[in-house]
């Protein structure tokens, strides 16, 4: 079980609250976790990485174990804590705005 | 009894307005979708219950919200358990996924637009600016989008495919973004012949098609704009907004960049009718329910000061069908305000007293139920209005 922390609008978007939890089959990747995401949860396809280029939005960052993986190839293996559930996956918007 | 629902659009959500026909005591729903902006919200015409919203956002791109229950409760169109079972098979979590034409047959030539330096530049997908629900179908929809193009739904939003003949026509590598973005913002369906739409992009210029969107044709001629190389243009001016009369669709109002126009043959050509007005600049029109010759416009000073001549807020009326316009302040604020009344954030609504509404940048919702003679405020507070609606339901 994958742990996957979102934004507080996706939390929304999604009903859920808090983290979320998600099934991943065979290696534990940004693209594996983000396909069981949108397959869980499909009111988020789309707001993450785009419909069309499957590429992650700009204003969107992931970080894994304290390090940025936002611009890591999507199939690379997460560590080894996020594919065991010790540690979150976080899906990070970008402080903008202010 | 009759009832008001105004849709309010905001740059931080969506707010539900409710009262009797009386529209003196109003109920205040909101903010729904909190923090997004919400460009624009309509109710379907053939089930008032049936609301589309537009939702969007620079961290998550679009979303599309449907609510089945007069703005009530909402969901993503194909998202709710109940939908991806569907019989149809359509396809789940795609309502947001607005995807331009590029197939062979249809969509090869469409490739680029102006940019603001006067480069091409590939057409990009940015948000929904406008959704018109059909006057007849509740599950059909049509989406003006940034950067210019048409999409439709048949589904209930579930899925979109654009209407590739409007950018496919010719002119599209001469279009070009205005300040707020290359956006399709006013869409028009004609309540007597239902193959003619119309619709407005900044700054291109005003289209129609008289087959359903399959094919379509610049109109705007008459347009003068003196901003742009060739003041009078096939295409390339800054059309703001236009309005229909629902009695005779074929009389259009347009509120230009400069200029207020009006086109007594559905677009083939314009007259401007700015007549007495104090500026000729501003972003919306709108049409009397009842009475297609009396218009409402809110004159802004210019282009670069995008608030109300010497800090008044005040409406104009024409009841000739322009060029005579009288000034309504009756309960607007007539010193220091510098709000803003964007493009889609007024509307009528179509009791036997016609009632009028807009929506400032300064979060003020004002309706007059009296036909503009006199002005309050529903609420003063909200975020920037974006959009306003009306549905009168009995």
């Amino acid at each position: 079980m994958v742990r996957v922390e979102l934004p507080a609008h996706l939390r929304a978007l999604a009903h859920v609250k808090g983290e979320v939890t998600v099934e991943v089959s065979g290696t534990v990747s940004i693209l594996s976790v983000l396909d069981a995401l949108e397959a869980k949860y499909p009111m988020l396809e789309g707001t993450i990485r785009d419909h069309g280029t499957r590429q992650r939005r700009p204003f969107l960052r992931f970080f894994a174990c304290a390090e940025d993986w936002s611009h890591d190839p999507p199939e690379k293996p997460l560590p080894e804590e996020v594919a065991s559930g010790k540690e979150p996956l976080l899906v990070v918007g970008a402080i903008a705005g202010g | 009894m009759s009832v008001v629902r105004v849709l309010v659009g905001t740059r931080k959500g969506a707010f539900v307005l409710t009262s009797d026909g009386k529209r003196e005591k109003w109920d205040i729903s909101g903010p729904h979708f909190a923090g997004w902006e919400m460009y624009h919200l309509k109710g379907s015409p053939a089930d008032p219950n049936r609301i589309y919203a537009s939702q969007t956002s620079g961290w998550f791109g679009q979303i599309i919200q449907r609510s089945d229950d007069g703005g009530k409760t909402w969901i993503q169109p194909g998202t709710p358990p109940s939908e991806t079972k569907a019989p149809d098979g359509s396809p789940k979590g795609e309502s947001n996924k607005f995807v331009y034409d590029t197939s062979q047959e249809t969509g090869a030539p469409l490739t680029t637009h102006q940019f603001y330096d006067g480069t091409q530049h590939p057409w990009e997908f940015k948000r929904v600016w406008h959704l018109e629900p059909s006057l007849t179908d509740p599950d059909t929809v049509y989406a003006g989008v940034e950067d210019a193009a048409l999409f439709r739904s048949t589904n209930g939003g579930k899925t979109w495919e654009e209407l590739s003949g409007l950018r496919g026509h010719g002119t599209g590598p001469q279009w070009q973004p205005g300040a707020g973005g290359m956006c399709l913002h006013t869409i028009l369906l004609d309540p007597k012949n239902a193959g003619r739409i119309v619709i407005a992009i900044s700054a291109a210029g005003a289209f129609r098609s008289d087959d359903a969107g399959k094919t379509w044709k610049p109109i705007n001629k008459g347009l003068k704009s003196q901003y742009i190389p060739d003041p009078e243009a096939e295409v390339g001016h800054c059309v703001h907004h236009i309005a229909q009369s629902a009695l005779r669709p074929e009389l259009l109002y347009m509120q230009k960049h400069w200029d207020v126009m009006r086109s007594d043959n559905a677009g083939e050509s314009w007259t401007e009718v700015s007549g007495n007005l104090p500026t000729d600049f501003g972003f919306v029109i709108d049409v009397h329910a009842h009475e297609p010759e009396t218009i409402y416009v809110v004159p802004i000073k210019s282009d670069g000061e995008h608030y109300p001549l010497d800090g008044k807020l005040r409406v104009y009326r024409s009841k000739s069908g322009g060029n005579e316009w009288e000034e309504l302040t009756k309960g607007l604020p007539q010193s220091n305000c510098f709000v803003n009344v964007l493009r889609d954030a007024m509307a009528v609504d179509s009791l036997d007293k016609c009632g009028v509404y807009f929506g400032t940048t300064g979060g003020q919702v004002y309706c007059s139920p009296d036909a503009g003679d006199t002005w309050a405020p529903i609420v003063r507070d909200l975020p920037a209005v974006y959009s306003v609606e009306v549905q009168t339901l009995s």
